[in-house]
């Protein structure tokens, strides 16, 4: 299934970005001349109206294709406009639509192989009951609709010098980037060992379950394996021993939920351990030992701490905060506190300095704190 | 307080602030894929008439093509700069997210640079609106408006400056934060005024080159025809907005404040200065989009973070809850304001003196208001 869309490319391993040449039309459009006509609103706003999808400076993607890979997922084929530099596997985007008139933007990760012939990226999302734009993906996304993008950001890749062996492990929806590595690596025609190791709640959960098999019995080198932790079997959630029977020495990727990365990272290498936690980290809001008062400096407005996330606050006194993946991947919602104390609900590390940056979408209050918002 | 201010208690001005703020809160709860259509609607619609009249501009050999040209860039400039421009600056589209229709980061096809203009008018005209010595839309720091600016000689020359700021209205905007009379007069120092005067001369010559330089060059020998038609859309755009704003603020019947009397306002008493202060148009819904809503003087000066197509249907509640509660709700179409705004600059001219004795030959009757502006001492 995966040789249809991507082509193997075993001399290249930077991405392909088809989009990236400039034509005459982009020379002129994107020159200066055209700027100082086209002032104050810019090339942009006029090109947009001929085309949604259509932008000089601006990253956007149509959407080529929908499909439901299963019943609570979506997989969105893209074709970004020229801006797009490209990604590496592992990495995200920021993907914006407009629901009800209000944009609103996550973080998902592109699970094709970066070498894909034909520049389109694929994004796969599952709706669960309070994913508003996963929802909305699900429900509404159709081929011609263009969404807003970023540059592809995000630590979580493979070394440019590839590791022989390699373990990419997954839960549930953290499928997307290691799809993305095994997809890439095909591409490159890796040859050392790679072990796919799936974590998901039931069979029919898994969105590239049948791409799987078949590159496993396509590929000698690549082993998948499935775990289906409510399925009762021999095996439940992670533990050392599946990692000890993958490789013992390989690099290991894993994405998925916080608990899973505990597990992988408790056993194995910390230096040949990367990951990327997947799943929004579960906040403990403790209403009744909240205390103190939240400020927005720059709004003037004050609240008492409700013991939710420092964005959860803001949103709820009304203030729009720029904001992406809200679990603290993305760094878009980054702020300034001007003082007081926060806990990272992810790490629980505590910072309490004044004037440091926090990323308002992980912190919670420990006390009263100032913003500037 | 004169007669014309209605007498109100503290509990009503308290009841008629909380009725207001559920029509606020109302309208808020509403907002959604409505609003957004509308103004992209529009957005669509200008840009369409701005490429459109500059195309025809360049075929300026066929003289009605020039002419439409003129109209469609005329007609653009209008809804950018009232509809588009101004509405979208009060952040009334800030809800969206969406970043070209934020109103901290849009510009407009003006002189004036939207950051100077969100002070002199978001902040300062719309928080202290007519108030005497406060509100420097109260004759833009160049013309007499209010009985309470003391006269002088200077201001017999009022319905001069009045045409000249009616054409070069858009400088007098982009002109309006540096506070001309005070530097003037020595009270501000200019190299405060340094970072507003940069900020002017940016926007302004960025301007000033697209349509009085590049689109005339590129027109080659059409040049002069183009950059006429250019100077006239920035011209009829300039009396148009003189126009609609200066039959916001001063038509006869309007209240000014002083100071003293406001400077302890509850919600309530703020909605009432707005709502005296303030006189709507009547028209069509075309002449309402031209006006960029601003026709709906009132309720943008109630709700200015509201987008403006909606006040129209708001201004049926609001004129409701003025009839319950008393209170005068200045409204009429645009030649019989826009007639009393002309009379009010011509009358100011004249020393107060004067004017005493003009008002009370039996010729000049007709010509005179009906009641003085009277202003408010007391709330």
């Amino acid at each position: 299934m995966y040789t249809e869309t991507s082509t193997t490319h075993p001399n290249s391993r930077r991405p392909f970005v088809p989009f990236q040449r400039r034509g005459l039309g982009h020379r002129i459009l994107g020159s200066g001349l055209i700027d100082a006509l086209a002032a104050p609103h810019g090339v942009d706003r006029y090109l947009e109206l001929i085309r949604p999808g259509w932008s000089i400076n601006e990253l956007r993607a149509e959407i080529t294709a929908v499909h439901h890979p299963a019943p609570d997922s979506v997989t969105l084929t893209l074709r970004p406009n020229h801006v797009w530099r490209g990604f590496e596997a592992g990495q995200f985007v920021r993907c914006t639509v407009e629901i009800d008139g209000v944009k609103r933007a996550r973080c998902y990760s592109p699970a094709s192989s970066v070498h894909r012939r034909d520049g389109l990226i694929e994004l796969t999302a599952r709706a669960h009951p309070e994913g508003l734009v996963s929802g909305f993906l699900h429900d509404h996304a159709a081929p011609g609709m263009v969404v807003g993008l970023e540059q592809a950001a995000g630590d979580f890749v493979m070394p440019s010098e590839r590791p022989d062996d390699i373990v990419l492990i997954s839960g549930g929806s953290g499928i997307t980037p290691v799809m993305s590595m095994l997809r890439t690596l095909l591409d490159e025609g890796h040859r050392g060992a790679v072990s796919f190791l799936h974590y998901a709640r039931t069979p029919d959960r898994v969105p590239y379950a049948r791409e799987l098999m078949e590159i496993a019995a396509q590929a000698a080198n690549v082993s998948i394996d499935f775990v289906y932790t409510r399925e009762g079997g021999h095996r439940g959630h992670f533990c050392a021993d599946h990692l000890r029977a993958l490789a013992p020495d390989a690099h290991t990727f894993v994405c998925g939920p916080p608990g899973l990365i505990d597990a992988v990272r408790a056993d194995g290498d910390p230096d040949h351990v990367h990951s990327e936690s997947f799943v929004p980290p579960a906040v403990t809001i403790d209403t009744d030992d909240a205390v103190g008062a939240v400020s927005f400096a720059r709004s003037g407005l004050d609240a008492p701490n409700t013991g939710a996330t420092l964005l959860e606050q803001a949103e709820a006194a009304g203030l729009k905060p720029a904001h992406g993946c809200r679990m603290g991947i993305c760094h878009t919602c980054t702020c300034r506190k001007l003082a007081g104390s926060v806990r990272h609900v992810v790490t629980g590390e505590i910072s309490s300095a004044e004037d440091v940056d926090i990323q308002i979408c992980v912190s919670v209050p420990t006390g009263s704190v100032a913003l500037n918002l | 307080m004169t007669d014309t201010v209605p007498n109100l208690t503290p509990e009503q001005l308290d009841t008629f602030g909380r009725e207001l703020d559920a029509i606020r809160q109302r309208a808020l709860d509403d907002l959604g894929e409505r609003d957004l259509d509308y103004i992209r609607r529009i957005i669509r619609v200008q840009r369409g008439l701005e490429v459109t009249g500059r195309g025809l501009m360049f075929a300026s050999f066929i003289p009605p093509a020039w002419l439409a040209g003129v109209t469609a860039l005329s007609l653009s400039k209008i809804l950018d700069n009232m509809e588009i421009g101004h509405n979208v600056m009060h952040g009334q589209y800030d809800w969206t997210g969406d970043p070209a229709l934020s109103g901290h980061g849009f510009e407009w096809d003006t002189t004036c640079p939207s950051d100077q203009w969100r002070h002199s008018h978001n902040y300062m005209h719309h928080t202290h609106t007519n108030i005497v010595g406060k509100d420097r839309d109260l004759g833009y720091g160049i013309l007499r408006m209010s009985e309470e600016q003391r006269w002088n000689p200077y201001y017999l020359g009022n319905p001069v400056y009045a045409v000249l700021l009616a054409v070069f209205f858009e400088w007098g905007v982009a002109m309006h934060d540096l506070e001309v009379e005070r530097l003037a007069s020595g009270d501000v120092d200019w190299g405060e005024k340094r970072d507003l005067l940069a900020g002017i001369w940016r926007k302004a010559s960025r301007q000033v080159l697209k349509d009085y330089v590049l689109f005339p060059v590129l027109a080659g020998p059409q040049a002069p025809l183009v950059l006429a038609g250019n100077a006239t859309a920035n011209i009829v755009r300039n009396l148009w907005t003189f126009t609609i704003i200066f039959c916001g603020h001063f038509p006869s019947g309007v209240v000014e404040f002083s100071e003293e009397a406001t400077a302890e306002e509850t919600r309530g008493e703020w909605y009432f200065r707005q709502l005296l202060g303030s006189a709507n148009l009547t028209g069509s819904k075309l002449f309402h989009i031209m006006a960029g809503n601003l026709s709906h003087q009132i309720e943008h000066h109630l709700f200015p973070d509201i987008p403006a197509h909606r006040y129209a249907e708001i201004a049926v509640e609001v004129s409701e809850l003025c009839a319950r509660f008393g209170i005068p709700y200045n409204s009429g179409p645009l030649g019989k304001q826009f007639g009393s705004v002309v009379k009010k600059i011509c009358r100011l001219a004249l020393p107060d003196r004067l004017r005493g004795v003009a008002r009370a030959k039996p010729a000049d009757a007709p010509t005179a208001p009906t009641q003085p502006e009277p202003v408010l001492v007391a709330a």
